[in-house]
C-alpha cells in the first residue's frame, strides 16, 4: 500500500514540479504540500491524470497556527472511488492572503469553504457565495482560530421584561478553567496556583 | 373574480408580474428532521432554488475537542449523528490506534462490528420509518421503533449503561466485555428481526403511495456522485458499488461474508430498498459476529493493556503502578505522537471521516470531523432543482440526515 503511495507520489512531483513543495507517506497515507497560487490548476491534474482519478472531493478544513508566518494550513481530502486510493493536499495562505476558490472543479467545495472562512477567516478567491455557515447570524470573529477563547464573546438569553432573545457579553461566574494535567516537567506552560506570587516578593 | 371580469383588468396587462415567492421552510417543520431552515424560491409549487441555512444546532465540538483530552472527547462522538453513535466512535478509536500504533485484541475487534452493525440496522430503521412518515404512512415509525430501535437500545444499556450515548468503544478496544446471556439475546434478536423487515417489506415497497412519492424522485447520478462528494447509500443508489467495509476493510470486515446492494435509479425508491437490504445484510454480519464471538480464539482480553487503557480493578488492588496509571490515564490522559491522520468508516450515512492533528501532547491540536450529512445536504439544491415541493420532504428523508453531525 504505501509503496504504491510512493510511486504515486514520485509521479505527481515529476508531472506536476511547479506546484509540488514537498511530498511524503506517513501512516499509509499520501500528503502534498503545493504552493497555494497553483491549486485550481494542481486539482484539476489530480482529478483528470490517468493513474490519479482523485474525482471526489472528500473534505476540505483548516488548521491555524498562529506563530507561524503561513498562519492558516488548508487541508483537501480526495478520494479516487476507481484506484481505491487517498491523497491529502496541504497548502499554507497568510492570514491577509486568499486562496484559489475550488467551486469550479467540484461543486461541493462551496459549503466546505464557506465553513472554513466561518471558521478560520480564510478567504476564498472566485467563491460565489462566501457566507458564513454554521455560526449564528451576526457572528463576529472565528472561532476556531487558537486565540479565540471557547468560552466566546457574546451570550444569548430570553430576556422576560423585554419578551426576546437578547445577546450580551459573556460574563462568567468563575474563570473559565484549562484543565492542563499534561506535567510541568514535560512542556506545559502554566502557572501552578500560588506561583503568581513569587514574582511580586523581592528577592 | 379574479379573472378580470369584474373590472380588475390589470391581469391581462404586460405590466402584471409573475414573481417567484420565497418560503421558509423549518426550523421547527417535522419533515426537516431536526433544525434545518431552508429558504425555498418556488414557482407555482416547483422548486427554483433551495438554499438551506445550517449551524442552528452548532455546539463547536471541534473547538471543545481541543480543550480537552483524547479520552474526554470520545463522548462528543456520541453525539454528532445521534442515531449511529457507535460508527462515529468507530472512526475516533481507529484513527488514534494508528497513529499511537495499538493493536487491538481480537475480541474487541469483533464486538465492534457487532455493536456497529446494530447500529447501522438502529439508524435504518429510523430512517425507513421516519421516510415512510414524511411521505404520509405513520404506521412504519409505530411498528418499526420498538423491534427496530428500543430493543437495540436496551442490549447498548446492557453492554455499556446507556441507551444512546454509549461512550462503549475506546481506544485500544471496547469499554467492557459482552456477558454471554446478552449474546445469546442479541442472537434471538436476530432470529426474530427479519419477520420485522418482512412486515415492513409489505407496508412499503409495494404500497401505491410510497411508491408514487418516491420513484423517480431525487434521482442522483454517477456524476453527482463526484461532484457532490456523495458517499455510503448515495453513491450506492446511483450504481457504485462502493463501500468502505469492502473497499477499504477496518477492524476485521474482511472475515465476514456480505453483499454490498447497489441501486439502478439512484431515486429515492432505490435508496429506500437499499437500507431495507443493508439491514438484512448487517443482521447477517452481527450472526456471524457472534458464531466467532463463541471460538476459543476470540476468548482474550476486550482492551488492549497499556498505555491508553486502564488497569484490571483487581491489579489496581494489589500493585502501586497500576493504581497510577489509572490515576494519570484518567487525569493527564495518554499522550499521540506528533502527526496527523484521516480514518475513514462506513458509517450508515456514509463515510464518516476523523482527522486529527496532533502536536504530541495529550489533547489533539486540530480534530475536523468529516460528516457525510454536511455534503449531502449540500447537494439540495442540486438534486431538489426542478422539483415539486412535497417532494423535498421525500429528499431530505432519504439524505438521510441528522442535525448533529451536520452542524456539529
Amino acid at each position: 500500500m504505501s509503496e504504491a503511495l510512493q510511486l504515486l507520489g514520485e509521479y505527481i512531483e515529476t508531472r506536476r514540479p511547479d506546484c509540488v513543495v514537498g511530498w511524503h507517506v506517513a501512516l499509509g497515507e499520501l500528503t502534498v504540500e503545493i504552493a497555494p497560487a497553483s491549486l485550481v490548476g494542481f486539482i484539476e491534474f489530480l482529478r483528470a491524470d490517468s493513474s490519479c482519478q482523485f474525482t471526489q472531493m472528500i473534505d476540505i478544513t483548516g488548521i491555524d497556527y498562529p506563530e507561524r508566518e503561513k498562519r492558516f494550513v488548508v487541508v483537501y481530502h480526495f478520494l479516487s472511488m476507481k484506484l481505491n486510493q487517498r491523497v491529502r493536499v496541504k497548502a499554507a495562505v497568510r492570514e491577509d492572503e486568499s486562496i484559489a476558490s475550488l467551486t469550479g472543479v467540484f461543486p461541493n467545495a462551496n459549503w466546505y469553504e464557506r465553513e472554513v472562512f466561518d471558521m478560520f477567516g480564510v478567504l476564498f478567491a472566485g467563491h460565489p457565495d462566501l457566507r458564513r455557515i454554521l455560526t449564528d447570524y451576526g457572528f463576529r470573529g472565528h472561532p476556531l482560530r487558537k486565540d479565540f477563547p471557547t468560552s466566546g464573546y457574546t451570550e444569548l438569553r430570553y430576556d422576560d421584561v423585554r419578551k426576546r432573545v437578547v445577546y450580551e457579553p459573556v460574563k462568567l461566574v468563575h474563570e473559565y478553567r484549562q484543565y492542563d494535567y499534561l506535567s510541568p516537567w514535560e512542556g506545559a506552560k502554566y502557572i501552578l496556583p500560588g506561583d503568581e506570587k513569587a514574582e511580586e516578593k523581592p528577592s | 373574480m379574479m379573472d378580470g371580469s369584474k373590472g380588475f383588468d390589470d391581469a391581462h396587462t404586460g405590466e402584471q408580474k409573475i414573481r417567484n415567492f420565497n418560503i421558509n421552510f423549518g426550523p421547527q417543520h417535522p419533515a426537516a428532521h431536526g433544525v434545518l431552515r431552508m429558504v425555498l424560491e418556488l414557482d407555482g409549487e416547483i422548486v427554483e432554488r433551495a438554499d438551506p441555512h445550517i449551524g442552528l444546532l452548532h455546539r463547536g465540538t471541534e473547538k471543545l475537542m481541543e480543550t480537552r483530552t483524547y479520552l474526554q472527547n470520545a463522548p462528543y462522538l456520541d453525539r454528532l449523528d445521534y442515531s449511529s453513535p457507535m460508527n462515529q466512535e468507530h472512526s475516533y478509536c481507529l484513527a488514534i490506534e494508528k497513529m499511537t500504533g495499538v493493536e487491538v485484541p481480537r475480541r474487541a475487534s469483533l464486538i465492534r462490528v457487532l455493536m456497529a452493525e446494530l447500529s447501522r440496522i438502529g439508524n435504518h430503521t429510523m430512517n425507513v420509518t421516519t421516510q415512510a412518515m414524511d411521505v404520509g404512512a405513520l404506521t412504519p415509525p409505530l411498528w418499526g421503533f420498538e423491534p427496530g430501535r428500543e430493543e437495540l437500545f436496551v442490549f447498548f444499556e446492557r453492554a455499556s449503561g446507556a441507551r444512546m450515548h454509549t461512550n462503549y468503544f475506546r481506544p485500544g478496544g471496547v469499554h467492557q466485555d459482552l456477558t454471554p446471556k446478552l449474546i445469546d439475546d442479541i442472537e434471538a434478536w436476530c432470529d426474530r428481526f427479519p419477520a420485522v423487515l418482512d412486515d415492513l417489506d409489505g407496508l412499503l415497497t409495494e404500497n401505491r403511495i410510497f411508491k408514487q412519492r418516491n420513484v423517480d424522485i431525487a434521482i442522483v447520478t454517477e456524476q453527482d456522485v463526484y461532484d457532490w462528494g456523495l458517499t455510503g447509500p448515495m453513491a450506492r443508489s446511483a450504481g457504485l458499488a462502493w463501500d468502505l467495509r469492502r473497499s477499504q476493510p477496518y477492524e476485521c470486515y474482511d472475515e465476514f461474508d456480505f453483499q454490498v446492494p447497489v441501486g439502478k435509479n439512484g431515486d429515492c425508491f432505490d435508496r429506500y430498498l437499499l437500507r431495507m437490504e443493508e439491514m438484512r445484510q448487517s443482521v447477517s454480519i452481527v450472526k456471524q459476529a457472534i458464531v466467532k464471538l463463541r471460538e476459543p480464539a476470540a476468548q482474550t482480553d476486550v482492551l488492549a493493556r497499556g498505555k491508553l487503557t486502564p488497569p484490571k480493578r483487581a491489579d489496581m488492588k494489589t500493585s502501586m503502578e497500576s493504581l497510577i496509571h489509572h490515576f494519570k490515564l484518567y487525569s493527564e490522559g495518554f499522550k499521540v505522537p506528533a502527526g496527523e491522520y484521516y480514518c475513514a468508516t462506513e458509517a450508515p450515512k456514509g463515510e464518516f471521516g476523523v482527522y486529527i492533528v496532533s502536536d504530541g501532547t495529550n489533547k489533539p491540536y486540530r480534530v475536523k470531523l468529516r460528516a457525510p450529512g454536511f455534503t449531502h445536504l449540500s447537494a439540495t439544491d442540486h438534486i431538489g432543482r426542478g422539483h415539486q415541493l412535497a417532494d423535498m420532504a421525500a429528499l431530505i428523508g432519504t439524505l438521510d440526515i441528522v442535525f448533529g453531525e451536520v452542524d456539529r
